[in-house]
């Protein structure tokens, strides 16, 4: 860039402020003085020099923002619940409250005894555990702020994914000491866990997430919690052997939410 | 023009005027919809067959309950997809499927019913606002003090929102809405729960951002109108009854109109005829 300055002439001309300097003059010089430390100074200088009454008038200014400034507080730092907001919400958090109960009772019946014959609870529900936790992020009735939510550019994918990563990763530990301490596989649950996030968000794009949620887990409950409880036998779907299957399901999820990435943005999809 | 008058600047941050600031407008009215129709329910249109153009200033949206007002605002604030028509927000087709991000940075909303957090404060609460409307990071401190100030509730920044009374809340709604200096301001009902002296500070606010921004509002309150707004538009069923000035919607009432002032009779003469035949209060 040009490092070239204002004229002297110029600069005193428009400190006094009497001379008639041409509209685009006065306008380049601005546009000047906005981006050169060097040229303020000098006009400061002009000023003081050339417009005793405009300098006597910049002080007082001055001396009466003095005091102002002197008692002006300054704003307190960004707390920790205006960073975790990027991540989930206040409406969220009794949520998943519930689901770390969930996930505590769950284990706890686990390492009481085989209440229900061989299988393990914590496996039971594992999958669905965050599903609701997903849910209760997007839904309208739970969320106050969900309509000013809806208006902003943020709200789409990426505010989805930013708040389902948070539901995971509250959910994830204790599933992971759960399982530790039941001797459950981590993946037995872990993939079946992340395949039903990936289809709640897939289904959500189409018929909003919340419903999604309920509608997936209500199919859990029928084709594999109802015949595990009733049977006693846990459902080839934890098994070892059904551990493909949820992997072509992730996968399958989470191919939908990216091909319809534009979906999350508009209302429908959150009702 | 030279020191003695510094020029309030919208960018501090910004040491020099940014090619965005100076661009020409690639439209003509900051709002435009032509034969929109938006869907409330499975088969209810709210608004239908609208057309409407709404340029700089505070357009003050008026009908009766159930005209539609709500659903317009929503539709655009692109919260509601309109199911047929056109809508043209800042020269851009808003209507059909998409994110409508580039849109959306540029709009200020304030919801009838508008849902907060109870536990943040009001500097939290903007400031979580400014972050949902993707302002630089760098920018938002200062942009939230100023929407606060704005609103009168700088002493109350830093308490929670719970603490908050009804206006004050509202006042909370109106600087979320207006952080981002946004060209397009839609408020649905902003003067419901204000005081009469707040109600007088919000016209004057809302006067003074009419001046470079195109603003709706939408209210039941025809003295709002008659105080701040330079342009009215009535709603009903859907439709579009009418668009003019205040002066205008006066001088279509006659004295044998009801109405307390010259605005209501207008407002009851432009409205009779639909509402007389369907038998409603």
């Amino acid at each position: 860039m040009n490092v070239e300055h204002a004229s002297a002439r110029l600069i005193d001309e428009y400190a006094r402020g009497d001379t008639d300097l041409a509209a685009d003059q006065v306008w380049a010089l601005e546009a000047h003085l906005e981006g050169c430390r060097l040229c303020r100074d000098r006009l400061s200088a002009a000023v003081t020099a050339e417009a005793p009454t405009l300098a006597a008038l910049t002080e007082a200014v001055w001396s009466d923002l003095e005091h102002q400034l002197a008692t002006a507080v300054p704003a307190p730092p960004r707390r920790l619940r205006s960073r975790l907001s990027a991540w989930t919400t206040p409406a969220m958090t009794p949520w998943l409250a519930m689901v770390l109960a969930v996930t505590l009772l769950a284990l706890l019946l686990d390492l009481a005894g085989p209440g229900s014959g061989q299988v393990s609870l914590l496996l039971l529900l594992a999958p669905v555990l965050p599903v609701c936790g997903v849910a209760a992020s997007w839904s309208r009735g739970l969320d106050p702020a969900y309509e000013l939510t809806a208006a902003t550019p943020r709200a789409g994918l990426q505010l989805v994914l930013r708040r389902t990563a948070s539901v995971i990763a509250v959910v994830i530990p204790p599933l992971l000491a759960g399982g530790w301490a039941t001797g459950v596989t981590a993946a037995q649950w872990l993939l079946p866990c992340l395949a039903f996030t990936s289809m709640t968000l897939a289904l959500g794009g189409v018929i909003g997430v919340t419903r999604a949620a309920v509608a997936l887990v209500a199919a859990w409950a029928a084709v594999v919690l109802a015949p595990t409880l009733a049977t006693s036998r846990t459902a080839f779907a934890l098994q070892v052997e059904g551990l493909p299957v949820w992997g072509l399901i992730l996968a399958l999820g989470v191919g939908v939410v990216i091909a319809r990435r534009g979906a999350y943005a508009a209302l429908g999809a959150h009702r | 023009m030279n020191l003695l008058n510094p020029r309030e600047k919208r960018k501090r941050t910004m040491p020099v005027v940014s090619r965005a600031d100076i661009a020409p407008t690639t439209y003509a009215w900051e709002i435009r919809a032509t034969g929109l129709q938006v869907r409330v329910g499975r088969n209810r249109m709210a608004v239908d067959g609208l057309d409407l153009s709404l340029g700089t200033g505070v357009h003050g949206l008026l009908g009766p309950n159930g005209a539609g007002k709500t659903t317009l605002i929503r539709a655009l604030a692109t919260v509601l997809r309109p199911a047929g028509g056109e809508l043209e927000l800042l020269g851009e087709s808003a209507g059909g499927p998409g994110e409508h991000r580039a849109v959306r940075r540029r709009i200020g909303y304030l919801p009838q019913e508008f849902g907060y957090y109870k536990r943040f404060t009001v500097r939290e609460f903007v400031e979580y606002m400014a972050w949902l409307k993707e302002m630089p990071t760098a920018d938002i401190p200062a942009a939230v003090q100023r929407a606060v100030e704005r609103v009168g509730l700088a002493d109350r920044a830093d308490e929670r929102m719970k603490a908050l009374s009804g206006g004050m809340l509202r006042r909370a709604g109106i600087a979320q809405a207006i952080v981002n200096d946004p060209p397009i301001l839609l408020l649905d009902e902003p003067t419901a729960g204000l005081d009469p002296a707040q109600r007088l500070r919000f016209r004057e606010l809302l006067q003074e951002l009419g001046t470079d921004a195109c603003v709706v509002v939408s209210t039941h309150l025809v003295e709002d109108v008659a105080a701040a707004c330079t342009d009215v538009v009535l709603l009903a069923e859907g439709r579009l009854v009418f668009q003019g000035t205040p002066d205008e919607l006066a001088a279509a009432g006659g004295p044998e109109h009801v109405g307390d002032s010259p605005l209501e009779r207008g407002y009851s003469a432009l409205l009779a005829d639909p509402v007389r035949t369907r038998g409603a209060w």
